[in-house]
């Protein structure tokens, strides 16, 4: 099944494949999910401070972003933004639909992972004489990270391969590329497995980020492990 | 120093404190007894705002607050005097035991970071923390916990340290370890004003006693007074039980 040709197809598209990837497809991500993460943090704190009217505003953006298609948001931004006269290049188009979604996912999360810090810490820092603001962002916002850390890292995973959704907008990323060498030599099957596997790497890769990471954090988070091994139910 | 007049609390129309009056004096070590749900540590959280009480008046250095309405500012102004030590410690997770001591100086006091380090390290060397300065909480024991927050609660030089069950959390045997820093605490003339349920630390340290149930105070009295000659029946069959319990138990005192 593997003749000489398409053993050179293979190796001729790598490069051809990989280097969008490098150029397109990781920028995207790590630019998207860098300000997705801006997002984020910003709509989670304006929901755990019980910000009135910025909490209305959070919800109904998360409503939004996490209830209608990402391919769907896609489109509407670039494909119908032009219609009432705003015009989005490719690339940034797709940042700005990638971010703002991933944004709204990520809310939820560290709102999740605000909530799970113990009251005792925001109490234990009044009493210290600490305000509210530094008690977010020294305290309870570092110890929510380190709880979110591990979906936050689900999330970066999945966006970059959601990014070949950026082929759709014309953005020359991965998956464009392979199309448009498909096109060209009729070997679907062989190129798409390819370009699943530099998928796979590059999740592989992220992967290993993310245990390594945690490993680091780790030294703060054996608290909640220990506290749950001492205390709880079972130690009595 | 600290005078508390007709403080009233209701949780969801369950009244929990019943009209308190308390006074401390500078250099008092007074500790409020009781049974469960008698109102003591809701009592000790509304003097430090954690819980807003629905009124009573509050007299710190002479100055009047109204305790079901204060404002922020004052409130701010007030925990800036006092410190707090919690049942479970309330540690900052995230911050080693010398974190823990310097970041309500850094913070909330401005003080510049190598001089909070300076006045965390002679903190934590007083608990007989020395050794331990670098070490995240979940890396102590309970004890060792408790006493980098006494550390942290001694640090910020208050004028009144307020204790809430500050053993309770605790194995018999740090309990000890705990109880004579905060000994050694008053010894230096720390007001302090403790809720427990170490009947010998009442009896041997504090000078003078608090008897609550019901969100009332059944019965005060110097120390001595307080276990030798307790007024109220209530008061007796209190004081007989816990002596029942502490036989069984160990003593520290």
């Amino acid at each position: 099944m593997i003749n000489e040709r398409l053993l050179n197809i293979l190796t001729d598209s790598f490069w051809k494949i990989l280097l969008p990837g490098l150029t397109v497809t990781i920028p995207l991500t790590v630019i998207s999910f860098s300000l997705a993460m801006v997002i984020a943090i910003v709509m989670a704190l304006v929901q755990f401070a019980n910000i009135r009217g910025l909490k209305q505003l959070a919800r109904f953006y998360i409503w939004v972003f996490r209830g209608t298609p990402l391919l769907i948001q896609l489109f509407v931004v670039f494909f119908g933004l032009p219609s009432v006269g705003i015009v989005i290049d490719p690339f940034p188009a797709a940042v700005l639909v990638f971010s703002l979604n991933e944004g709204a996912y990520s809310a939820e999360t560290i709102r999740a992972a605000l909530e799970a810090v113990p009251s005792g810490q925001l109490e234990a820092g009044y009493c210290v004489g600490m305000n509210y603001l530094q008690i977010i962002e020294r305290i309870i916002l570092p110890q929510a990270m380190r709880t979110a850390f591990p979906p936050l890292s689900n999330a970066l995973i999945a966006m970059v391969k959601d990014t070949s959704l950026a082929a759709n907008i014309t953005v020359a990323e991965m998956f464009m590329a392979t199309q448009r060498i498909v096109a060209r030599t009729y070997e679907p099957l062989a190129l798409y497995i390819e370009v699943g596997l530099i998928y796979l790497v590059f999740s592989t890769i992220l992967t290993a980020l993310q245990r390594a990471g945690e490993k680091k954090l780790n030294i703060q988070h054996q608290a909640a492990k220990s506290r749950r091994r001492r205390g709880g139910l079972w130690s009595r | 120093m600290v005078e508390v007049k007709n403080i009233r609390k209701a949780f969801d129309g369950a009244e929990v404190l019943k009209g308190v009056d308390l006074q401390v004096y500078q250099g008092d070590v007074v500790a409020i007894l009781g049974p469960s749900g008698s109102g003591k540590t809701t009592l000790l959280r509304c003097l430090n705002f954690l819980e807003t009480a629905d009124s009573g008046e509050l007299i710190f250095d002479g100055e009047q607050f109204h305790l079901g309405h204060v404002s922020k500012k004052d409130i701010a102004r007030l925990r800036q005097k006092t410190s707090f030590v919690f049942q479970n410690y309330n540690l900052f997770l995230n911050k080693t035991a010398l974190q823990n001591v310097t970041e309500g100086l850094i913070t909330a006091r401005k003080i510049p970071k190598e001089q909070a380090e300076k006045t965390g390290r002679r903190a934590l060397a007083k608990v007989g923390l020395s050794d331990r300065e670098d070490y995240y909480p979940h890396q102590l024991s309970g004890g060792q916990q408790q006493r980098v927050a006494i550390a942290r609660a001694m640090a910020t030089d208050p004028e009144i340290i307020y204790f809430d069950e500050p053993t309770s959390a605790l194995d018999p045997e740090l309990t000890g370890e705990v109880l004579a820093v905060m000994r050694q605490l008053a010894d230096e003339g720390m007001t302090m004003l403790v809720v427990t349920h170490e009947m010998g630390f009442a009896r041997t340290v504090s000078n003078r006693v608090i008897f609550m149930e019901d969100g009332v105070v059944v019965e005060e009295g110097g120390a001595k007074a307080f276990f030798e000659h307790p007024q109220q029946a209530r008061t007796r069959e209190f004081l007989q039980m816990s002596e029942k319990e502490s036989a069984q138990g160990q003593q520290h005192f």
